[in-house]
């Protein structure tokens, strides 16, 4: 028995990693968990390229005048960044990755209802990545990521169709990965496993497959559409010939809002994982988050048009739509008071994962107040297009959905790969992402509210210091996601080797070896108790 | 092994008989002028064909209640794509000078 | 297998919901330039064969019978009558693709496809000259929605020769006949998008004597 960090140890007993080698064991595999780490590969290597972008927005707007760069230049970056980010990072993200892994386990199933669609789905994503970073590396696309109208099917000199056919491409891998975990949860859940008992993670996957399934289609078409329009120079959204721009904002956000809930509310679902471990409690409310799940992903699909509102769209339309931006924040603001009620008089532990946890309430909180600042019609006239929704959604994104990322990381790498992860670099990590993103991002409502518009390359003088606090602060992000990257990589041989359950968490996952055998269970397990069957005053590291 | 039920060939031929005799009734009414409810009567005709066939050809009259929820809220889904898209364009008359397009 | 049986066709209608929203958008795109410019869309009705649709309807609808009688075969295991529903199947889908083939051709001729800059023009006495521009959306729309029904129609051959085959090969019984169910959904999807395409593509103006 071993008690170095540094003692390299092999992992002997059999397992999902070491069951098979050769590189043709991983690329026809149909093991959901091995298709879960070929996803959190290729998603990285995407956040990285997507980060890349970042640094050089950040880079140049460390001075007001456009001098690093071209505005065409400018806005090729600042699409990249967006495209990249959100269809090739955001959308898999939890789902693909840790979905993935642990849907099944966390049911009591082998793996998911259709595992050759599950390996599908995956190539189909790598596809839909190739054909955006064939967009990036012929010349980019200029567009923003939102391709509206005309500009994107007439005026645009960029390749547009090329990364229009890898979003497209990309939809298709988040349907079938959608569609895979639907009938997952309904149809393989082990015996006494009831909807009363799953884990909020899978709560929270089956509203994202909903979400995935019910609105990615829209959004295929209309890129569809924007691609043959340029590809025959007819006019759907033309207005030359009568075509109407507005009509495809009314298709592109009828997807691209819900997407936004494809991509925190997995988030959401690892945070309730984490606050019951960590806080050795039983989450407040059970059936309040499950159903607030369900509710933002209805409620999700009837809002859309709080991006349109100075677009020339009815005004009625804009009372109604900004009325029901309200109501969707009610079933995430239950999430939080749950979290909180939670963690009272819980015997809270300061893990790492639970600090990225603390850090997603706060910051999601502050994020998602903000986008009531914008859902309100008044104040969004004012504010729209402007760096206030710039750090709206970065709040959000990044703030909530990419640190509740690095917590799940965190959390169930011990899992994965059987293997600890250094407890003070994770401790030290989170802290720099934390200040890191807050003085990146803070700034920015502060220059929205001033005035300062989103997607230019220059700015009025007097937002200076506050344009290069937030660089400074991306730096420091920077730093902070590249430290875990580093730790992770070094603990798969250095790492502390991981009993089944090193966090003494509840969860069918956790009573499985570490890593988990390839068909996970030995024998179907029967479920007798509730979620979070934490017993009070429980000791805290157990195993 | 389903447990779906067998359904007989004489059903099934009926259903046919049916939605050819609405195929036909369409398109003769199309021929008459009556005004916007052509659109209106196209459209009803349509639907009916189309529960007949999701009723008996694929099986939903005898699926389980969560095929039939998922197949309703998929028509819903698309009504609410519809109905919020056409009330902006509808609704922007309301106000005075609006124009719908 | 049962359970497979369920999984199995309860992913079909997940599939097929995403479908009802990829269509459902062309549709709702469709019906918002229809609201704008009713009387445009109905001029183009003079250049559209309502024949050719109501024939193009019936084929896919007796396609579907034979396809629905072709699963109860593969259901109780009579297998010469399974394949043979599945051959007269793929002869009505191939029909409709012949049809329409038919359809495009005469589009060709009369100059009304506005892909190719060079085959599309608008004038003669059938053609409003004010609605150049508006019957030329719907021409694009109309390529575009029966365009994709058309590709979902290949796919769907494709389907029903992989499952003929296997059928010849033995392959179905009461045990077992998944996939067939499973195919059958998917063509009776495509049957019902074509329902709702008539209408709305073919039947919108009656100034046209329809034969």
């Amino acid at each position: 028995m071993s008690t170095a960090l540094q003692d390299p140890q092999t992992i002997e007993t059999p397992n999902y990693l070491n069951a098979e080698y050769g590189w043709k064991s991983w690329l026809f595999t149909t093991d959901h968990k091995r298709i879960a780490v070929l996803y959190l590969i290729s998603i990285s290597v995407m956040f990285a390229l997507g980060g890349v972008f970042a640094m050089l927005i950040r880079l140049e707007l460390l001075t007001p005048p456009g001098d690093l760069f071209t505005s065409d230049t400018y806005n090729k970056i600042f699409t990249m960044h967006g495209i990249v980010m959100i269809f090739f990072f955001l959308i898999p993200s939890i789902p693909a990755t840790f979905g993935n892994f642990l849907v099944p386990m966390m049911i009591g199933a082998k793996d998911l209802a259709f595992p050759r669609i599950n390996l599908l789905s995956w190539y189909i994503y790598i596809a839909g990545a190739l054909f955006a970073l064939a967009a990036i590396v012929m010349g980019g696309v200029d567009t923003g990521w939102t391709f509206y109208t005309p500009f994107s099917t007439t005026y645009s000199n960029t390749f547009v169709i090329t990364a229009a056919v890898g979003v497209f491409v990309a939809g298709f891998s988040s349907i079938l990965t959608g569609l895979n975990f639907i009938v997952t949860i309904h149809k393989m859940r082990a015996p006494g496993m009831t909807w009363g008992r799953l884990p909020l993670f899978v709560w929270a996957n089956y509203a994202t497959a909903l979400i995935q399934v019910l609105g990615t289609p829209v959004v295929a078409i209309t890129l569809a559409l924007v691609g043959l329009e340029r590809a025959f120079h007819i006019g759907i959204f033309d207005p030359a010939i009568g075509g109407d721009p507005i009509l495809f904002q009314h298709m592109f956000w009828f997807y691209s809002h819900p997407a936004v809930y494809i991509m925190i509310l997995p988030g959401m679902g690892v945070i309730s994982e984490l606050v019951t471990c960590f806080s050795r409690k039983g989450i407040f409310g059970y059936s309040f988050i499950a159903g607030s799940s369900l509710g933002i992903a209805i409620i999700g699909f009837l809002v859309w048009g709080h991006h349109m509102f100075v677009t020339g769209m009815s005004m009625y339309a804009g009372l109604y739509f900004s009325l029901l931006t309200m109501f969707v924040a009610v079933p995430s603001a239950i999430k939080v008071f749950n979290w909180t009620a939670t963690m009272f008089r819980g015997s809270i532990s300061y893990d790492t994962p639970m600090l990225y946890a603390f850090g997603f309430i706060g910051l999601f909180t502050i994020g998602g107040l903000t986008g009531l600042f914008l859902g309100t019609l008044g104040m969004d006239v004012h504010l729209t297009d402007t760096y206030f929704v710039v750090a709206h959604f970065h709040y959000v994104m990044v703030g909530g959905m990419v640190v509740a990322y690095l917590g799940a990381m965190h959390f169930w790498w011990p899992k994965i790969t059987g293997r600890m992860y250094p407890e003070g670099w994770g401790k030290f990590s989170a802290l720099l992402v934390f200040v890191g993103f807050n003085l990146t991002f803070f700034p920015q409502f502060i220059l929205g509210y001033l005035g300062q518009p989103r997607r230019y390359h220059a700015y009025a003088p007097e937002f200076q210091v506050l344009n290069v606090m937030s660089s400074a602060g991306a730096s420091v992000l920077g730093l902070g996601f590249l430290i875990p990257l580093i730790y992770f990589l070094w603990s798969l041989k250095y790492g502390k080797k991981a009993g089944n359950n090193p966090w003494g968490a509840k969860g069918l996952e956790w009573t499985t070896q570490s890593p988990p055998t390839t068909f996970n269970f030995d024998e179907t397990p029967i479920v007798t108790e509730e979620a979070y069957a934490y017993a009070k005053h429980e000791e805290t590291h157990v195993g | 092994m389903s447990t779906q039920p067998v359904t007989p060939v004489r059903t099934y031929v009926v259903i046919w008989a049916i939605l050819t005799i609405l195929t036909f009734t369409t398109f003769y009414v199309a021929q008459i002028d009556l005004g916007p409810f052509n659109v209106v009567v196209a459209l009803v005709i349509a639907a009916i064909k189309m529960s007949l066939v999701i009723w008996f050809f694929m099986h939903v009259r005898t699926d389980n209640p969560l095929t039939k929820l998922f197949v309703f809220a998929g028509f819903f889904w698309m009504a609410i794509l519809l109905a919020l898209t056409l009330g902006d364009y509808f609704s922007r008359t309301w106000m005075p000078g609006g124009k719908f397009w | 297998m049962g359970q497979q049986f369920d999984s199995a066709t309860f992913g079909m209608w997940v599939f097929l919901l995403t479908e009802i929203m990829f269509f459902g958008g062309m549709f709702g795109a469709y019906t918002v330039y229809r609201s704008m410019y009713p009387e445009a869309f109905a001029a183009t009705s003079n250049f559209m064969n309502p024949a050719f649709g109501a024939a193009n309807t019936a084929v896919l609808i007796v396609s579907s019978l034979t396809m629905a009688l072709a699963v109860r075969a593969a259901h109780l295991g009579h297998q010469k009558v399974l394949q043979m529903m599945l051959v007269f199947t793929m002869i009505f889908g191939a029909a409709f693709l012949v049809i329409k083939g038919f359809e495009y051709h005469e589009h060709w001729e009369q100059l009304k496809v506005p892909l190719f800059a060079s085959h599309w023009a608008w004038d003669g006495p059938l053609a409003p000259p004010q609605y150049a521009h508006q019957a030329q959306i719907l021409f694009i729309f109309y390529f575009f929605m029966t365009g994709f029904h058309a590709l979902h129609m290949v796919v769907g051959l494709g389907i029903m020769t992989t499952i003929f085959v296997m059928a010849r090969r033995g392959k179905f019984g009461p045990s077992y006949y998944t996939p067939v169910e499973v195919s059958g959904l998917y063509w009776h999807f495509v049957d019902i998008v074509w329902i709702f395409l008539f209408p709305l593509l073919y039947l919108i103006g009656h100034t046209k004597q329809l034969f």
